[in-house]
């Protein structure tokens, strides 16, 4: 494994609070990392150091290591932000993730529109091409986002809590598709759903103003403990659910 | 003699319904959209308090209005981008000022203020060729500007968060959007009137989304409908010199109205196929 890109030394916030201070940390080509934290502990904030989205109090993020540019992230954001009732069909919408290359007054044409055929056939989306988003179910708007965040081909994908509004039913179809997506770029995936996760991603990080990498994808009450995460683990299963206490 | 003022009053007529069908494709499709149509009717009357105080200083109250609408709308955007304020209440208090400067103007300018019913209801026969040039520049612009950024524009309407990740623009291309839309409100104010223009705004933009959801559909469409009520308006009012944009908008809700039952037949013909289908 060869490294992506390195975060160092960072220390980010907004206005007079500091979310994430003095973190470094190494990002492997092909990792699939789910990112765990209590909420405030800056999963967010890390998301969108990376993706350029806010600057650095100090410290930064280094995409030399893998010869990253900020146009091959794809991220999608928490699903509740965009307006379901606005006028734009599921194909607008995955055209838009392949803006990146483009100037203000780029053109969608024929390649990219293949393009997003492709990934909406990927995807299970092709039929959907031209509805409305506020005709689709949940899952399927979940999926069109996916489908927007990786329709420009990224090598980093970021997803922000990417199952909050979804049916327990679609969670493992939408998982058993970022494994595949996985084979062929890196994945960071914030998530409260630590058990859940766990199937899938193969190494975490927990982000508590600090943030610890956790190179497996096995994760324990006690790992939780040492890396300061004050997070509810709840393991699925035989096992009685076991609730961490949070500790100053 | 006759026949060449009515030759150029039809054909004033019809330039103007057009650039007004233009103003309601393009801006009425934003303000829809993005839900914007408190604040284009907060614009709409701030801009009353420049043609008050257009009259007060014995300029083209055109111009005033102007001036206080594109002030008005980069100011609310500017206050609710900030989060400094509630959108509403800030759209709420420029809405009342505005009237209430433009009142206070008229009442202190020597002499009376004919023309002042028309600001309000909106007449054809008061636009004058300077009204026609302006309104044909600023179609012009709409125009060009949303056909050059379209995607970009679409996107940033959509999902402001997300266009962040691919544009440094956002902003910029907000306030020049907020602007644009201001501008070409209050310059087809003489026309539709301060009270009435918000029909333009909306209703035949509403009355397309009725039928599709592709937003460039929408803007065409809509300009079409609204070309088509504009006129029947302007034709009613003509005969019965009823005033024009009241007529336009008894005419556009009609169209509205029709619309729906089309779209409630439709309906209910597809449930009925889906029935038969399925027994």
């Amino acid at each position: 494994m060869s490294t992506l890109f390195n975060i160092e030394s960072l220390t980010a916030g907004y206005e007079q609070k500091i979310v994430l201070s003095d973190v470094s940390m190494a990002v492997e080509e092909n990792d699939f990392i789910g990112i765990i934290g209590p909420n405030g502990g800056g999963k967010t904030t890390l998301l969108k150091v990376i993706l350029g989205l806010l600057k650095p109090l100090s410290g930064r993020v280094d995409y030399s290591p893998g010869d990253l540019r900020l146009n091959q992230i794809g991220y999608m954001p928490q699903v509740a932000q965009g307006d379901t009732l606005f006028p734009v069909t599921v194909e607008d919408v995955v055209l838009s993730g392949m803006m990146h290359d483009k100037g203000s007054t780029g053109r969608m044409g024929r390649a990219e529109k293949k393009r997003a055929a492709e990934v909406m056939d990927e995807l299970g989306l092709r039929p959907l091409a031209h509805q409305a988003l506020n005709e689709l179910s949940g899952g399927q708007l979940q999926r069109v986002y996916l489908a927007r965040a990786v329709s420009g081909s990224p090598r980093l994908l970021l997803l922000d809590e990417p199952a909050t509004f979804v049916d327990a039913s679609f969670e493992a179809d939408f998982y058993e598709k970022l494994k595949l997506l996985n084979r062929r770029m890196t994945i960071m995936m914030v998530s409260h759903d630590v058990g859940t996760i766990s199937a899938w991603v193969k190494s975490f990080a927990c982000v508590s103003g600090k943030v610890f990498y956790h190179p497996h994808s096995k994760i324990t009450q006690e790992d939780l403990r040492l890396y300061g995460c004050p997070i509810q683990l709840i393991t699925h299963g035989d096992v009685p659910h076991v609730v961490l206490h949070k500790h100053d | 003699m006759e026949n060449l003022f009515e030759y150029s009053f039809v054909l004033r007529s019809l330039l103007g319904a057009l650039f007004a069908s233009i103003t309601a494709g393009l801006a009425g499709t934003y303000i829809v959209s993005k839900r914007l149509v408190f604040l284009s009717g907060g614009v709409t009357h701030a801009s009353f308090g420049g043609i008050g105080l257009g009259y007060y200083l014995g300029i083209n109250p055109v111009v005033g209005a102007a001036v206080f609408g594109l002030g008005s709308a980069i100011g609310m955007e500017y206050m609710s981008a900030r989060g400094k304020m509630r959108e509403d209440s800030a759209i709420g208090i420029l809405w009342a000022l505005g009237m209430a400067v433009g009142i206070i103007f008229i009442y202190l300018t020597p002499g009376y203020a004919p023309n002042l019913m028309s600001y309000l209801f909106g007449s054809i026969l008061t636009v004058t060729d300077g009204d026609l040039i302006a309104l044909g520049v600023i179609s012009a612009v709409l125009i060009i500007y949303t056909a050059a950024f379209y995607r970009t524009l679409l996107y940033i309407s959509f999902d402001e968060n997300y266009a962040r990740t691919f544009t440094r623009h956002v902003d910029l291309f907000r306030y020049i959007s907020v602007g644009l839309t201001g501008l070409a409100i209050v310059l087809n104010i003489r026309m539709a009137g301060v009270i009435m223009i918000i029909a333009l705004l909306t209703i035949p933009a509403n009355i397309v989304m009725l039928f599709t959801r592709r937003y460039l559909r929408i803007i065409v469409l809509s300009t079409v409908v609204s070309f088509a009520g504009i006129s029947a308006g302007f034709a009613i009012s003509w005969f019965t010199n009823l005033p024009t944009g009241a007529t336009i908008v008894a005419v556009l809700v009609l169209f509205w109205l029709v619309a729906r039952g089309i779209r409630t037949l439709k309906k209910s013909n597809r449930i009925e196929k889906l029935k038969k289908t399925t027994i």
